[in-house]
C-alpha cells in the first residue's frame, strides 16, 4: 500500500515535470540567498571581532555558507533531472543515480532544518562572548598608544554612537575604570593625585564618560563630567535625568541586534527547508511515475506516482532489515574466512 | 546613396526582432532604474531639506522622473512594434507612428543627459548649512545638526570656529546668576552667550585622547595641549563641504549607470531603424520571405537635411499663404506660385528617389 498514490497521464507528467523544474529555479536562488546570508553574518562578527575579544564562533556563517553552496548544486542537478525526464531516452542515464541522490537530498534537508534550529541557539554563547568582549573592551578604551589596541577607542566610540549605548550594562561602568590615558593627564595637579590616591590600583577615576555616550536628542547640551554632582550644572538632577546619556549598555544593544539578525536567517533557512521538502517530495513522484509505465514502450501510457513504495512502517521496517543483513553478511564472510584459514 | 544599408535575409530579420524585443526589455528596466533614482534623490533631497537654500532644486529629480516615465512608455511601446513587425497584416498600422517615436526616443537621451548635469550644478550653489539657528530652545534643531555632523563627520559651517559664533547653548541652562555667566553675555553686543567650545557631534572618534570641547583656544586649560598643531581632536571638515561631497559622489557614481542607459537608449532606435526599414522593404517585394535591405537614411545625411528643409518651407509657406490670401487678392499670385513650386519640388523628390 503505497503511501500518497497518485495516478498520471502523460498530460500529467508533463505538467509535473514542468513544475518541479520551475520548483527547482527557485531552490537554486534560495541557495544562493542563504549563502549570501552566511557571508553577511560573517561579515557582521569580523567588523566587530574586536568587541567579542576576537574569540567569537565562525562556526554558524561557515555552516551557512557550506549549505547555500550545496544546495545550489543539489538544485542545479535537480533541476536538469527534470528537465530531461520529458525525454525517455535522456531520463534513462539519469535514472540508476536517482534513488541515491533522493536518499542524499533527505539527509541535506534533515541537516538543513539543523541549521535552522542552530540559528537560534547560538544566541546564548554569542551573550557570553559579547560580555566579556565589552568589559576587556573598555579596559582598553585608553591604550590608544599601545600596538594591537590602539584603535579600540575609535571601535567603541564609534560602536556606542551606531548603537545608541554606553557602558556595558549601563553608563556607570565608564566610573569604573580609567578611561583617559595617563599621557593626558597631569600629575602635578592636585586634582589628579588626589584621584589617583583615592583608590588601591592607583588609576585615575572620575565620575564623567566618553563624548560617544552622549544623546543627540536631550535639548541641552551634553553633560559629560561630574555627572553625579548636581551642584556642578545649573538646573541638574542626575537621578531625573533621562537624556542626557544613552540609557541602554551596550552589551545588550549588540545582542539585541544579533539576535535580531540570527532570528531573520533562522526563519529564512526554515523557508528555505520547505521549498526544499518540496522539492524532493516532487522529484520522488517524477521519479516513480516513470518508472511505473503500464506500458514500458509506450511514453503515452498511464503510470502511478507514490513518494514510499509501502507504507512508513514497512518501509522502515525494510531499512532495519537491510541494514541487518549487512550486518551479518559482513559477520558472515569473517566467520567463513575464519573457518578456511583454520581448515 | 543610403546611409549604412545592411541586407537582411528572413531568417536575420526574425533574429533582429527578437533580439531587438529582449533589448526593449531591457530599455525598460533602465527607465525602471531611471525613474527610481530620481525618487531617491528627491528623497535625499527632502531628508536634508532643513541644509538646502531653495526649493529650485526639486526640478531636477521632478524631470528625471518623468524621464523615467517617458522612456518606459517608448520602450514598451518598441516592443509591440516588435512583436507586430513579423506580421505583415498588423505592421503598416505603426508606419506613421514611428517617425514621431524616434525623435521622442532621441531627445530622451540627451534630456537625461542634460538633467544629470545641471544637478550637479544645482546641488554645489544650493547648500547652505545653518545661518540663523543659533536661537536657543529649538530642541529639534540641535538633534538635526547633533546627527548630521556625527553622521557626515563635520563640525561647523567651514570649520569649527564657526561655533564660536554662535550661542549654542540654550538660555534654560544658563545661571544667570554667576559671574562668569554675566562676564560672557556682556562682552558682546546682542547679549549672546558666547564661548571658544563646540557641542559634542563635533568630536573626532580618531582622536587618541579623550575630546576637548571646551576652552579650544586657551592651551593651558588642557594638559599637553597645543590648539594651533591639534588636528585629529575635532572634526576638521566643515559640513557644507561634506555634503557637497556625498552629493557629488552620489552623483557621479550614478554616471556610469546614466551613461549605458543613454546607450541602450540609441542601440533600440537605432535597431527598430534598421527592422522598420528592412520589414517595409520586404513587404514591398512580391515575395516577403526573400532577402530585403534595411538602412538608417534613405538618402545621404546631407541630401535628408535638405528634404527636411523644404518640407518645412512648405509647410511655413503654406501656414504664412492661407491667411493672407483671405486678406489681399493682390497676392492671389502666390498661392499659385506656391503650388507650382511644391508641385516642381514634389517631382523633383520622386524622381530622385
Amino acid at each position: 500500500m503505497a503511501l500518497m498514490l497518485v495516478k498520471f497521464d502523460l498530460k500529467k507528467r508533463v505538467k509535473l515535470a514542468q513544475t518541479v523544474w520551475f520548483m527547482y529555479w527557485f531552490a537554486v536562488m534560495a541557495g544562493v540567498l542563504v549563502f549570501s546570508m552566511g557571508l553577511f553574518f560573517k561579515i557582521e562578527l569580523r567588523k566587530r571581532s574586536e568587541l567579542m575579544d576576537n574569540n567569537e564562533s565562525h562556526f554558524l556563517p561557515n555552516l551557512l555558507i557550506f549549505m547555500g553552496l550545496i544546495a545550489c548544486g543539489i538544485n542545479a542537478f535537480g533541476g536538469k533531472v527534470c528537465y530531461d525526464s520529458l525525454d525517455p531516452s535522456k531520463f534513462a542515464k539519469w535514472k540508476p543515480m536517482l534513488k541515491n541522490f533522493l536518499v542524499f537530498c533527505v539527509v541535506f534537508n534533515a541537516l538543513l532544518f539543523v541549521t535552522a534550529l542552530l540559528c537560534f541557539v547560538m544566541r546564548i554563547p554569542l551573550q557570553f562572548t559579547l560580555a566579556e568582549g565589552l568589559r576587556s573592551g573598555m579596559k582598553f578604551y585608553k591604550d590608544t598608544d599601545t600596538p594591537g589596541r590602539c584603535y579600540m577607542k575609535r571601535t567603541l566610540d564609534q560602536m556606542q554612537m551606531e548603537f545608541r549605548c554606553c557602558g556595558n550594562d549601563n553608563y556607570r561602568d565608564w566610573f569604573e575604570i580609567q578611561w583617559v590615558s595617563n599621557r593626558y593627564l597631569d600629575f602635578s595637579a592636585k586634582e589628579v593625585k588626589d584621584r589617583i590616591g583615592s583608590n588601591v590600583d592607583g588609576q585615575y577615576l572620575m565620575d564623567g564618560v566618553p563624548f560617544s555616550c552622549c544623546n543627540p536628542s536631550s535639548p541641552r547640551p551634553c553633560i559629560q563630567f561630574q555627572m553625579t554632582n548636581n551642584t556642578a550644572h545649573y538646573s541638574y538632577d542626575h537621578y531625573t535625568e533621562e537624556l542626557n546619556v544613552w540609557n541602554r549598555g551596550c552589551r545588550e544593544a549588540l545582542l539585541s541586534y544579533y539576535g535580531g539578525l540570527m532570528n531573520t536567517i533562522g526563519a529564512l533557512v526554515l523557508l528555505v527547508t520547505m521549498l526544499e521538502i518540496g522539492v524532493t517530495i516532487g522529484l520522488q513522484y517524477v521519479d516513480s511515475s516513470l518508472s511505473t509505465l503500464v506500458n514500458p514502450d509506450d511514453p503515452e501510457s498511464e503510470s502511478e506516482g507514490w513518494i514510499l513504495e509501502k507504507t512508513v512502517k514497512e518501509t522502515f521496517t525494510d531499512i532495519m532489515d537491510k541494514m541487518k543483513a549487512m550486518g551479518k553478511g559482513s559477520k558472515v564472510e569473517e566467520g567463513e574466512a575464519a573457518v578456511a584459514t583454520v581448515s | 546613396m543610403v546611409l549604412l544599408e545592411m541586407k537582411f535575409t528572413q531568417q536575420r530579420r526574425v533574429h533582429l526582432a527578437q533580439g531587438l524585443w529582449l533589448l526593449s526589455w531591457l530599455a525598460v528596466m533602465c527607465g525602471t532604474f531611471v525613474f527610481c533614482l530620481g525618487v531617491y534623490i528627491k528623497t535625499e533631497l527632502l531628508r536634508r531639506a532643513e541644509v538646502m537654500d531653495n526649493t529650485e532644486i526639486h526640478v531636477v529629480p521632478n524631470i528625471l522622473m518623468l524621464v523615467g516615465l517617458a522612456s518606459i512608455g517608448t520602450n514598451w511601446v518598441a516592443t509591440r512594434v516588435c512583436q507586430d513587425s513579423l506580421d505583415p497584416s498588423r505592421f503598416p498600422r505603426w508606419k506613421a507612428f514611428l517617425l514621431a517615436w524616434f525623435v521622442g526616443a532621441t531627445m530622451l537621451s540627451f534630456l537625461l543627459f542634460a538633467v544629470v548635469e545641471s544637478l550637479k550644478v544645482g546641488l554645489r550653489n544650493g547648500i547652505r548649512f545653518y545661518k540663523d539657528t543659533d536661537v536657543p530652545g529649538r530642541c529639534f534643531q540641535k538633534e538635526t545638526i547633533d546627527r548630521l555632523q556625527m553622521e557626515f563627520q563635520c563640525c561647523g559651517n567651514s570649520n569649527f570656529k564657526d561655533w564660536f559664533e554662535v550661542q549654542w547653548v540654550s538660555n534654560r541652562y544658563l545661571d544667570f546668576t554667576s559671574k562668569d555667566v554675566k562676564d560672557r553675555i556682556r562682552s558682546n553686543v546682542d547679549g549672546r552667550y558666547l564661548l571658544d567650545g563646540v557641542p559634542f557631534s563635533c568630536c573626532n572618534p580618531r582622536s587618541p585622547r579623550p575630546c576637548l570641547q571646551n576652552q579650544l583656544t586657551d592651551n593651558s586649560a588642557h594638559h599637553s595641549y597645543d590648539y594651533q598643531s591639534e588636528e585629529l581632536n575635532l572634526h576638521s571638515r566643515g559640513c557644507r563641504q561634506a555634503l557637497i561631497d556625498y552629493y557629488m559622489g552620489l552623483m557621479n557614481s550614478t554616471g556610469p549607470g546614466v551613461l549605458s542607459v543613454i546607450l541602450i537608449q540609441m542601440s533600440v532606435v537605432l535597431s527598430l531603424r534598421y527592422l522598420q526599414t528592412a520589414v517595409e522593404s520586404a513587404m514591398a517585394l512580391e515575395d516577403p520571405e526573400e532577402d530585403s535591405e534595411g538602412y538608417i537614411l534613405e538618402k545621404g545625411l546631407k541630401e535628408t537635411f535638405e528634404d527636411l528643409k523644404v518640407k518645412a518651407l512648405i509647410l511655413l509657406k503654406f501656414g504664412q499663404v492661407n491667411p493672407s490670401a483671405t486678406q489681399e487678392p493682390s497676392e492671389a499670385e502666390d498661392p499659385e506660385k506656391a503650388a507650382d513650386n511644391t508641385t516642381e519640388k514634389a517631382a523633383s523628390t520622386t524622381a530622385s528617389s
